[in-house]
């Protein structure tokens, strides 16, 4: 009698898995893949903190202070120099000069304790730039000169945590929106190229061959060049997207091409056609959802490139430039060898780059694993 | 074998013609011309140019011409004359500037390249056949880890460490006593003491995707009947392993050749400002930011046409390692 509870379970487990949508298969099988679940969670935890900048970040990251350049990493302490058990806090900072290189160098003041504080009133900020408000996820409660910078400043004083924030957001954005272009231009070329083979395929393909023939970095640098400096931010920002995908499309191409080209063969393609659908019809209504799920992988892949190419143009004084924030305007701070000796905490946006382009990555081929849920 | 070659190379050609044309356009982008910069630069230092001269200039550059003659001006010159023009940034020829750089750069890549191998095919083929072993699991560890590091931020890294550290700067290819000197044996030797710095750090992260490759071809490869048969012949491990399935397991990876240079030579670009290496990196840099775009653009084409070699070497060289290849 034991034993019979168990087999149902296995029958209905297995009739589970036989009325299945292809997506609940693709998503169990997702599931199973642990770092790409977790990089998922990462990397979902990232576009939120893109999605609320302006409340997460505690100050302006504009807002510069010569009083505190180069303040190093604030420790956040539980216990303060007498053993006593608090409430979250800083030390203040004592300033001194060094007598032999004039530099001014900080010391935490242990008789100057200044509480953090959730949610404070700071900076003014407009939400999204539609929405004004004033409200910040953390601060301190002191005097309105006095500011905590948990992950140290730059060399004018500005909060590097909060310019890493509001980084976030552009940085990750490019990373979509370039995808998104790459994609329907690679959607379009592709699937023409793919779907009516013969010379058109060819000339798609040879153009495809030509584009990734040319070295990247060079090609970007000179086009990239080329955008008048005195543009305001946002062109720039949408024209780096738009050349960064100028060979971003490419790859995007040959994925959908090659899905294309084996799906046209299939007995449900030729079926349809019978049956007497439009070609449109049969792309968007019998082919395109099969091979979604390709496609969807395939755009998280080409994502880190999107955001690393951006960052690699940045960091060359090439793309975004000060004051629009990206990690790579961030890292150009330190690209001069003497700045990161005296302020290593510069090298904090590298970290967040080597981590969202790993999750992706992760994420990546998660999703390629079980984008073909009917294989073994 | 041979009307493949043939192909191959005259495929190359329209290839080349559209990259020039796509160079020029680069040339041309900017606002303004090589004559608007000129005449910002003179007055800069103080001269003041009149209108009459520049219109003699634009007559004697050609620039009042349409743009495909100003085209074909530029692109026979560099043709039938090796004549690339003039730097604005450095009043030189641009030919005086770029060759001796274009050659560091070839070589770092090609080292770098071979590095990779060195690396990435021992480690992979050991990664297979000890399979799921705490080698295994460290190789794949590092090899993704490697993947997500960028070349610059590693460079960036390494020098801070080596810095702050060692109390020692690993940038640039010479001591400064052989910057300028001309080429002997001892500066040769100084390279050499340079050279590991940048090598290392564009060969890891190639080397990381590399691992995966040969790791799982590799994979595919030895649980094959034909290894099998080796084995049964009473051949040692060594020789099963590195006469046959090696062999197969590489052919991809020479196909790839063609694809590893291109984003090796331009990797090494960011990486090269980064370390500050006399590469054509930090010159295409400057000259692109001083808008000197006759010295961008010949850096452009000239990386381009190696690219467009490179890949083509490759292709011949997997047509004579696969027969397979050769013969259908």
């Amino acid at each position: 009698m034991a034993t019979k509870p168990l087999p149902i379970k296995e029958k209905e487990k297995e009739s589970q898995l036989y009325q299945a949508s292809q997506w609940q298969l693709i998503w169990w099988r997702f599931r199973k893949h642990r770092v790409a679940a977790v990089s998922g969670v990462i990397i979902i935890f990232l576009y939120v903190i893109a999605a609320f900048v302006e409340v997460i970040a505690p100050y302006d990251p504009s807002a510069f202070s010569p009083l505190y350049a180069y303040v190093p990493p604030q420790q956040v302490r539980v216990i303060d120099s007498e053993g006593n058990f608090r409430a979250p806090f800083v030390y203040g900072l004592a300033r001194s000069r060094d007598p032999e290189t004039a530099r001014i160098t900080y010391e935490p003041d242990t008789s100057n304790i200044m509480p953090l504080k959730f949610l404070v009133r700071g900076d003014e900020y407009k939400f999204w730039g539609l929405f004004k408000g004033d409200w910040h996820l953390f601060g301190i409660d002191a005097g309105p000169r006095d500011r905590v910078f948990i992950w140290g400043a730059d060399r004018l004083g500005r909060d590097l945590f909060s310019r890493l924030v509001y980084a976030t957001r552009v940085s990750l954005s490019i990373g979509l929106l370039g995808v998104i272009f790459s994609f329907v231009f690679g959607i379009i070329i592709g699937g023409i190229s793919g779907y009516y083979g013969g010379w058109i395929d060819n000339v798609i393909q040879r153009l495809i061959d030509f584009i990734r023939s040319i070295p990247t970095i060079p090609l970007w640098m000179g086009l990239a060049a080329a955008l008048p400096v005195e543009w305001p931010p946002t062109r720039v920002y949408f024209l780096i997207t738009l050349i960064l995908s100028i060979i971003g499309w490419t790859g995007l191409a040959r994925v959908v091409r090659g899905r294309f080209l084996a799906l046209r063969e299939e007995d449900f393609v030729t079926a349809a056609r019978f049956v007497g659908a439009g070609e449109g019809r049969i792309i968007f209504r019998h082919m395109l959802p099969s091979f979604s799920s390709h496609i969807i992988a395939a755009l998280t892949l080409a994502i880190p490139d999107m955001i690393l190419a951006e960052t690699s143009l940045s960091f060359l004084g090439l793309g975004l430039r000060s004051p629009v924030n990206s990690w790579g305007v961030l890292l150009q701070e330190a690209q001069n060898l003497s700045s990161v000796a005296l302020a290593p905490w510069l090298l904090i946006p590298g970290v967040a780059v080597v981590v969202t382009i790993l999750a992706f990555n992760f994420l990546g081929d998660g999703l390629r694993d079980a984008a073909d849920p009917y294989g073994d | 074998m041979l009307s493949y070659i043939f192909q191959r190379v005259l495929w190359a050609i329209p290839t080349l013609i559209l990259i020039s044309i796509l160079t020029f356009i680069i040339i041309q982008l900017p606002p303004g011309d090589y004559l608007t910069a000129y005449v910002a630069q003179l007055s800069e230092t103080g001269e003041t140019v009149d209108e009459a001269t520049i219109e003699i200039l634009r007559e004697r550059f050609g620039l009042n011409k349409p743009l495909y003659e100003q085209y074909w001006t530029w692109i026979s010159d560099i043709i039938f004359r090796g004549d690339f023009g003039q730097s604005l940034d450095w009043n030189v020829p641009v030919a005086d500037l770029i060759w001796q750089r274009v050659g560091l750069t070839i070589l770092i890549s090609f080292l770098s390249m071979i590095f990779t191998w060195l690396i990435a095919i021992p480690i992979g083929v050991y990664s297979a056949t000890h399979q799921y072993t705490v080698f295994d699991y460290i190789f794949t560890i590092l090899g993704f880890v490697g993947r997500g590091i960028p070349n610059f931020l590693l460079a960036l890294v390494l020098m801070w460490l080596a810095f702050a550290y060692l109390g020692i700067n690993v940038g640039g290819l010479f001591s400064p006593e052989y910057t300028n000197a001309p080429w002997s044996f001892r500066k040769f030797l100084d390279l050499l003491a340079h050279l590991w710095v940048p090598v290392i750090v564009l060969g890891t992260g190639g080397a990381a995707g590399l691992i995966r490759i040969v790791r799982a071809n590799m994979l595919d490869e030895i649980y094959k009947p034909y290894v099998e048969t080796a084995r049964a012949q009473g051949t040692a491990e060594r020789r099963v392993i590195w006469k046959y399935p090696v062999r197969v397991a590489l052919n991809p990876f020479i196909s790839t050749v063609g694809w590893a240079l291109p984003s090796l030579i331009s990797g090494s670009i960011i990486t090269a400002v980064v370390l500050n290496l006399p590469t054509t990196g930090p010159l295409l840099l400057r000259a692109l930011l001083n808008q000197d775009m006759f010295l961008a653009g010949s850096f452009i084409l000239i990386l381009s046409v190696f690219t467009l070699v490179g890949t083509l070497i490759s292709d011949l060289l997997l047509v004579w390692v696969d027969p397979r290849i050769r013969f259908s």
